[in-house]
């Protein structure tokens, strides 16, 4: 019974300024809806970032040039004539790698040469490729591509150099509109060069950190002729292992006929393997860390709202110790003082609270950075707490201050 | 001495130290007994009001101690002295007190939300207490809704709504003008008349005139105690609530 009277004696001092209740509300509702958000988000990004893992396939090795020192001097002694950096990774080093008595795990490879700030034209739309890649039709299934439309090129496209593209969504979209399917039997140009478009990618969607679907795949030949100018290395080779179980075995037997072609010890190999997935873990540390420290932005402004709870009941209870002195002298004891205003702080943070999560939830239906953020039932319920938490623990002080004046120094305050 | 429901025993009250202290009350002793009606007179500054906060249980003492009905009050700790200031003392101050933005009827029952009585039955006495300083009608008010007479009157009602034993009043009347003042002493009377303890700080005399006995404060001392009628001429006081 007691406790519904402190609180209705705390709706009365709530009621009293409403204007000053409904700022210091906001404080509140502001820090719990930026928790909620950008959690929401961080969650949003990292089921992205696992589905695109997902797609991808856990089983890709992907081979790279190493231009450290290591490489280079490496690379010296390895090859002849002349060469600027690095080492080749060359279409010999990949056919090796797919002996079947020496690499018994490996599946399929992919040559990839690459070229960057490539620019599509089709009449007048432009697009720049984001992801331009030259490599054979092994690619696409190493890659978990299927076509939307039309066909992938042969690999006698791939080794002749045919003019020809499998162009993703996103570029389709840009540059023939949204029937993209219609862009196959088109000739679009790539930086000037004419190239008939033989099939359009089916859609993988956005991670949100980039996307899949703004692609262009040519053959190696044709890229090597027209992009990079011949050269006989590859930018890298994918290798997919024939299942994720046997990831490691892959690496090494790709490693062990590398090492001995480029005549180089693991101590100073010119080249690099990365696993795919294990990019993608990277990518979600990342992400994970981006979290804590939005979380840690977020739970700032909260840790502000809440001193602005303690800041408003400071003067509430300096602007009526007269108040105070009279309930003590008509016989309020210590702890119904301090419960009135302690209910008084908890009636402001809660339902700043509850507006916050009603606001976060709002917030985080739209799209943010790229993700759709993804509200977390345990941050609703982290928030509530923690909106309690404040209410208490910022109102604690000033509660405790008023409950301890003596009554007649309150009494007698002006 | 057991009839007494104030008991003094050379008390005093000393503000600030050294070269800057001031002995607002310097060991005095008074026995008030139940049923009295005592005005309390004397120049401002002379320690009137320091007496009453302590007979209030707002102040402590500095020296001395205080019975109040039998109970030494120098032991008790804060939450037993709230008690105290809630059941058996009611305080009527100059500048009435009232909590503001709240109705007189609210005002009125707080003491007893304090004393934990049920909030049906707090209303229903709070109401009649009203209605008994010849309020009804205002119940409803905020005390910005009323006359400083009026206000005087509910703080008056919110002084008795516990059915206190002792009635305290700090220059009652020092705010009102002299309608509003005799319709406070007429109550005042009639409070005494039945039975009720009562304290009052005046300046006028013919309103320390009203009292039974009249107490007369110099620079901290009693100079004087003067009995004007016997408190036994009025029938007992009414029974405290339990
Ligand atoms: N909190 C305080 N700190 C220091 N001195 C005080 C304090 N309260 C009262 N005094 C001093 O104690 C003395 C007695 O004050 P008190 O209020 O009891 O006077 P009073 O008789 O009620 O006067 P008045 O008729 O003007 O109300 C005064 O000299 C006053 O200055
Ligand atoms: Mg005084």
């Amino acid at each position: 019974m007691m406790i519904a009277e402190s609180v209705r004696f705390a709706l009365t001092g709530v009621m009293a300024n409403k204007m000053r209740s409904i700022l210091t509300t906001l404080g509140i509702l502001i820090g719990i809806a930026s928790v909620i958000i950008l959690l929401a988000v961080g969650a949003g990004t990292s089921n992205a970032i696992k589905t695109q893992i997902g797609k991808l396939g856990t089983n890709v090795l992907t081979v790279s040039r190493q231009t450290t020192a290591g490489g280079r001097a490496a690379g010296g002694q390895a090859v002849t004539g002349p060469r600027s950096r690095g080492t080749n990774l060359t279409l010999q080093d990949m056919a090796a790698l797919t002996d079947p008595v020496m690499a018994p795990d490996v599946a399929a490879t992919a040559p990839v040469v690459t070229a960057q700030n490539v620019t599509g034209t089709y009449q007048d739309a432009t697009h720049a490729v984001a992801t331009f890649v030259g490599t054979t039709p092994s690619y696409f299934s190493i890659s978990n591509d299927t076509l939307a439309a039309g066909s992938y090129f042969s690999d006698g496209d791939a080794s002749s150099g045919t003019a020809v593209a499998v162009i993703g969504n996103t570029v389709a979209q840009d540059l023939v509109g949204s029937s993209v399917t219609s862009a196959v039997g088109q000739t679009i140009a790539l930086n000037g060069q004419n190239f008939v478009v033989s099939g359009v990618l089916a859609q993988k969607g956005s991670s949100g950190l980039n996307d899949p679907d703004d692609i262009v795949v040519i053959p190696y030949s044709a890229a090597q002729d027209k992009f990079t100018g011949y050269s006989p290395s590859l930018a890298s080779i994918t290798v997919q292992a024939k299942s994720a179980d046997v990831m490691n075995q892959a690496q090494n037997e790709v490693q062990m006929i590398l090492d001995a072609r480029h005549n180089v010890t693991s101590a100073n190999r010119d080249y690099q393997v990365r696993n795919q997935a294990q990019i993608l873990t990277t990518a979600t540390t990342t992400t994970a860390t981006l979290t804590v420290l939005l979380g840690a932005v977020a739970g700032i402004s909260l840790l502000v709202g809440g001193i602005g709870v303690m800041n408003i009941m400071l003067v509430t209870v300096t602007e009526r110790t007269r108040e105070i002195g009279i309930r003590k002298a008509i016989g309020a004891s210590r702890g119904s003082i301090v419960s009135q205003f302690l209910i008084e702080s908890l009636i402001i943070s809660l339902i700043g609270g509850v507006l916050g999560i009603a606001a976060g939830y709002i917030g985080s239906a739209f799209p943010l950075l790229g993700t759709q953020p993804e509200v977390q039932w345990w941050t609703v319920w982290l928030s509530f707490l923690v909106s309690a938490a404040i209410g208490l623990v910022f109102g604690i002080y000033p509660a405790n201050k008023a409950a301890k004046l003596r009554p007649i120094d309150a009494l007698r305050y002006e | 001495m057991n009839d007494a429901v104030i008991q003094l025993d050379s008390v005093s009250k000393i503000y600030g130290k050294g070269e800057a202290e001031v002995r607002a009350l310097d060991s005095v002793s008074i026995s008030i007994d139940r049923g009295d009606f005592v005005a309390i007179i004397g120049a401002s500054g002379s320690g009137k009001s320091t007496m009453m906060n302590i007979i209030g249980c707002l102040d402590g003492a500095t020296q001395g101690t205080y019975h109040l009905d039998g109970i030494d009050t120098g032991t008790l700790d804060e939450f037993q002295l709230a008690q105290i200031r809630n059941r058996k003392i009611g305080f009527v101050f100059q500048n009435f007190n009232l909590i503001p933005r709240t109705r007189a009827v609210d005002n009125v029952s707080m003491p007893l939300a304090y004393a934990k009585v049920h909030r049906k039955e707090r209303r229903e006495r709070a109401l009649e207490v009203l209605a008994s300083v010849g309020l009804a009608e205002r119940a409803d008010h905020k005390p910005s809704q009323l006359s400083g007479g009026q206000q005087q009157r509910v703080a008056i009602a919110r002084a008795l709504v516990t059915n206190p034993v002792l009635l305290l009043a700090d220059e009652p009347t020092g705010a009102l003008d002299t309608k509003s003042s005799h319709e406070i002493l007429d109550l005042f009377e009639s409070l005494h008349a039945n039975g009720r303890t009562i304290v009052m700080i005046t300046h006028e005399t013919d309103v320390a005139a009203r009292a039974n006995r009249v107490v007369r404060f110099q620079d901290g001392h009693i100079i004087e105690d003067h009995r004007l009628r016997d408190v036994h001429a009025h029938p007992v006081a009414t029974a405290v609530p339990a």
